[in-house]
């Protein structure tokens, strides 16, 4: 007979916010579960918490607790005990506890996470015919999603803004999203600079050399979180939003056992390992057939469902913010400085917004140095601090590529501009450390991950969140096909097939990315130079300037192959 | 083309049998056994020597340690990385033929997800319930019948765990038993069953004799050809090791124009039929044009014929 795998999962207790109560909630035994053991582990764990419960309570707590009946004792520690019968079930909600009144409930798919990630996976399970019966509860502790427009008109730009490429802007657009989106501030831009410190090439990409009418879309987060959730809403969608964070999940291996139980309830269908049982942190908890991690790159799913990482931190910080202009920008500027990047995109109304990665020592001095310093600051680095200013002369004129041209590339004749100066700061500072992240495995049994809790990337060309809502389309997909066919949608084989068709695509942006970052890390002459000479190429030379704008379009899923 | 083939066997069908007394004829010919009982069988039966029942020549005690054999394998049958797993494999796909040719018959809506409500069908030789499970679960009334006690009981255990599967009807039986009960039913499947059939002409009357008037019959199998014996037997057996060695004799595989033409003097019309190729890069399976291995058929019940 197959062996019984349980997965077990430790809570980690988090220091300083803990009363007595909650501690003593969430302390967890790991258990390692066979038929043969089930009733005796039970029993013993019945005694052990007997006994952490007796030290754990003070002493007039107990006389009281003894002395008042068992209320007083459930009302200060609220926690689920073992059932008492001795049926192999797990667990039993406390039928005498006022504090949990309602039942849990079952959801088909409990996506943990309400980001913009998330709650596109809801919008798109929302828009298609055969997934938008499904019961979807979303666990988020984010107060905004319980409620309705929570932006205004005249707010000043938030300082967190994601740039969304032409591919996530068609996928809103099916899914019926995007209108919302538009109601709000969002800015097209058409436009790209990019260029570095020696002062050897540049690049200017415009749309109009790949036959489009945009580079990308730059959009606020909450404009993006507050259009999804409005669109769920418009669709009327979501079940549930459990305004929680998770604390634990279990999930059984599925037991084909001799004992045919022929209760469909909650928990034989969770003891059979047909169900994910989560608890979150107010107490209530809930089982899903599918567990979806979207809950970011220190994602508590990830963790709790035991999938490993591969990654490494960047020794870099991202200082990001919003400014202003005197003028319009339509144009996302890009300097590739010796610590980092720094990148100006325009989010509209005269705004633009500042990613600046630079090494953590420095983003400490920039974040406290006064407004008028780090504006300075930005504008001394995007014109001639550094370096100087690229001409096209060093590496020839364009004529040396004109056998290439193939077709019209009239931004390769666009001369080399300055940004506009920077002149004041509409927000605050705010610092990231920046690292590279992926998980090994995006689904395990009844688990599946998206977004930044599958893979974290360098913000350098703006792509991380659109790799996840190339995600969220991919599983709503898959899930869609497997309802079709009539398949359990927690099973590993279907979704497996999600990872199948994202992992090339993401690694593979991965490694371009990070092969970018550790190219412009290193300031050596011949690098310097072959750096630039790519610069010089893939300003002239049109066809892979075509192809560099479709792969960062998220048009072509691997570079270079058309 | 057909009848070419029948008219070559029966010096080689000669040899064999009088060599290997269990070698199952051409069933175009009228059947040569009397007294044969056609026995559906599963998928993953390791040998097919019992299956060529006469009423005197099988002895039992051979017969019941083909069954052992067969039940010692039959709890992996919902491992999906154990011996069934070219069938977990290919299951979508199969699924996917079956949900679009029944959504066009009976005129349901192919973007719902549970399109077959109220569609009573049968999966005979059903197994584990590896196809009566998403069958349920897309709406459909599902009967699952097959020969092993063991894989009903399998079945109905698996089926028991989901609410949405738990109201399938698994029964040991054989499809004769059946139509002796007079059962109809809308839809008749029955998948990579009828090559370990004994008489598969006496099989396919049965199976038309399950089908409700105007209802609709679907078959799978492999095809007699020299890639599926390169495929299924060579490959699949002896290479990778997907399937126990014996599962499959190439005698017993049926050509698409045989098995129209069976299916035909039962009275069904076959009237679509698709292949399985399998992509050994993406490790999936697709439905094609290509029958030349693994195929499956699409037929449904003409009242008008006179058999």
């Amino acid at each position: 007979m197959s062996e019984f795998k349980c997965h077990h999962f430790n809570f980690q207790q988090r220091v300083g916010r803990e009363t007595e109560s909650t501690r003593v909630k969430r302390l967890t035994v790991s258990i390692r579960l066979s038929n043969l053991l089930k009733r005796n582990l039970i029993d013993q764990q019945k005694k052990e918490r007997a006994q952490q419960v007796r030290s754990s309570i003070p002493a007039m707590n107990r006389i009281l607790a003894t002395k008042a009946g068992s209320n007083v004792y459930r009302l200060r520690i609220p926690w689920r005990s073992f059932s008492n019968d001795a049926a192999p079930k797990l667990s039993n909600p406390n039928a005498g506890d006022p504090e949990k009144g309602s039942e849990a409930q079952q959801y088909d798919i409990a996506i943990v996470g309400g980001g913009m990630v998330g709650l596109a996976l809801a919008s798109s399970l929302a828009s298609k015919p055969l997934t938008k019966h499904l019961n979807v509860a979303i666990v988020d502790s984010n107060p905004a999603l319980g409620r309705k427009n929570f932006i205004k008109k005249d707010d000043l730009p938030d300082a967190r803004v994601s740039t969304i490429t032409p591919a996530t802007i068609s996928f809103l657009k099916d899914i019926n999203a995007w209108r919302f989106v538009e109601q709000h501030r969002h800015a097209y831009f058409d436009k790209m600079q990019v260029w570095d410190y020696t002062g050897l090439s540049y690049a200017k990409y415009n749309a109009r050399d790949a036959d489009k009418e945009v580079l990308g879309c730059v959009v606020e987060n909450k404009v993006l979180l507050s259009s999804l959730l409005s669109h769920v809403q418009d669709m009327d969608f979501l079940k549930k939003i459990h305004p929680s964070r998770l604390t634990s999940m279990s999930i059984l291996p599925n037991s084909s056992s001799s004992e045919v139980d022929s209760t469909s309830s909650m928990t034989a269908l969770f003891t059979h390992g047909r169900l994910a049982k989560l608890e979150l942190e107010d107490g209530s908890s809930l089982y899903a057939k599918l567990v979806v991690g979207a809950d970011g790159g220190k994602s508590r799913v990830r963790e709790l469902a035991g999938i490993r990482t591969t990654g490494w931190n960047y020794s870099q910080n991202a200082i990001i913010c919003t400014v202003e202009h005197a003028v319009e920008n339509h144009c996302a500027w890009q300097r590739f400085l010796p610590s980092g990047p720094l990148a100006v995109l325009p989010i509209g109304d005269k705004f633009s917004n500042i990613v600046w990665t630079m090494t953590p020592k420095e983003s400490l001095d920039f974040k406290s140095m006064t407004d008028d310093d780090f504006l300075k600051a930005v504008n001394h680095a995007l014109d001639y601090g550094y370096g100087p200013h690229p001409t096209s002369g060093i590496l020839g004129s364009s004529d040396l590529f004109s056998w290439l041209k193939g077709g019209i590339s009239s931004s390769a004749n666009d001369c080399f501009e300055i940004p506009p100066k920077v002149i004041k700061l509409a927000s605050e500072r705010m610092a990231f450390p920046l690292s590279l992240r992926h998980a090994n495995d995006y689904a395990s049994k009844r688990v599946v991950l998206i977004g930044d809790a599958a893979h974290t990337v360098h913000p350098l060309a703006g792509q991380g969140v659109n790799l996840g809502f190339g995600d969220a389309s991919s599983l709503s997909s898959v899930i869609s096909e497997g309802i079709a066919v009539g398949a359990d949608i927690g099973e590993v084989s279907l979704l497996k097939k999600y990872e199948a068709d994202r992992k090339p695509a993401n690694i593979t942006m991965m490694a371009v990315l990070d092969g970018f970052q550790k190219a412009y890390s290193v300031d050596f002459g011949p690098l310097n130079f072959l750096r630039a000479a790519a610069f010089h190429g893939a300003h002239h030379i049109s066809p892979l300037k075509k192809s560099i704008i479709s792969y960062a379009s998220g048009e072509m899923r691997l570079p270079l192959f058309a | 083309m057909a009848s070419s083939k029948l008219l070559s066997q029966p010096r080689w069908h000669r040899l064999l049998r009088r060599n290997l007394p269990n070698a199952r004829l051409f069933s175009g010919l009228p059947t040569q056994h009397p007294g044969s009982v056609p026995e559906p069988q599963n998928h993953g039966e390791p040998k097919s020597k019992n299956k060529f029942k006469t009423a005197s020549s099988t002895p039992s005690s051979l017969k019941e340690a083909e069954l052992a054999k067969f039940a010692a394998i039959s709890d992996t049958w919902w491992d999906s990385e154990g011996p069934f797993k070219p069938l977990h494999n290919m299951n979508p796909t199969r699924l996917a033929f079956i949900r679009s040719t029944l959504c066009r018959h009976f005129r349901k809506d192919p973007l719902s997800a549970r399109p077959f409500e109220g569609l009573r069908i049968i999966d005979v030789g059903c197994g584990g319930g590896i196809l009566s499970e998403p069958l349920a679960r897309m709406g459909a009334i599902v009967t699952g019948i097959d020969a092993v006690e063991k894989n009903i009981r399998i079945a109905r255990l698996h089926a028991n765990m989901d609410p949405t599967t738990s109201n399938i009807e698994y029964c040991c039986t054989t499809a004769e038993k059946l139509v002796d009960e007079q059962r109809k039913f809308d839809a008749v499947i029955a998948l990579e069953v009828i090559e370990h059939v004994a008489d598969s002409a006496e099989f396919c009357k049965s199976l038309s004799a399950l089908t409700a008037h105007e209802g609709a019959t679907v078959v799978s199998t492999l095809n007699r050809s020299m890639r599926s014996y390169a495929a299924a037997i060579v490959a699949a057996e002896y290479l990778l090791h997907w399937l126990p060695k014996g599962t499959h004799q190439w005698s017993s595989f049926l050509t698409p124009e045989e098995l129209t033409m069976i299916l035909k003097r039962a009275s069904i019309n076959v009237k679509e039929m698709a292949g399985f190729v399998f992509n050994p890069i993406t490790g999936r399976w697709s439905l094609s044009d290509d029958i030349s291995v693994n195929y499956i058929a699409f037929g449904t019940k003409e009242t008008n014929n006179e058999e």
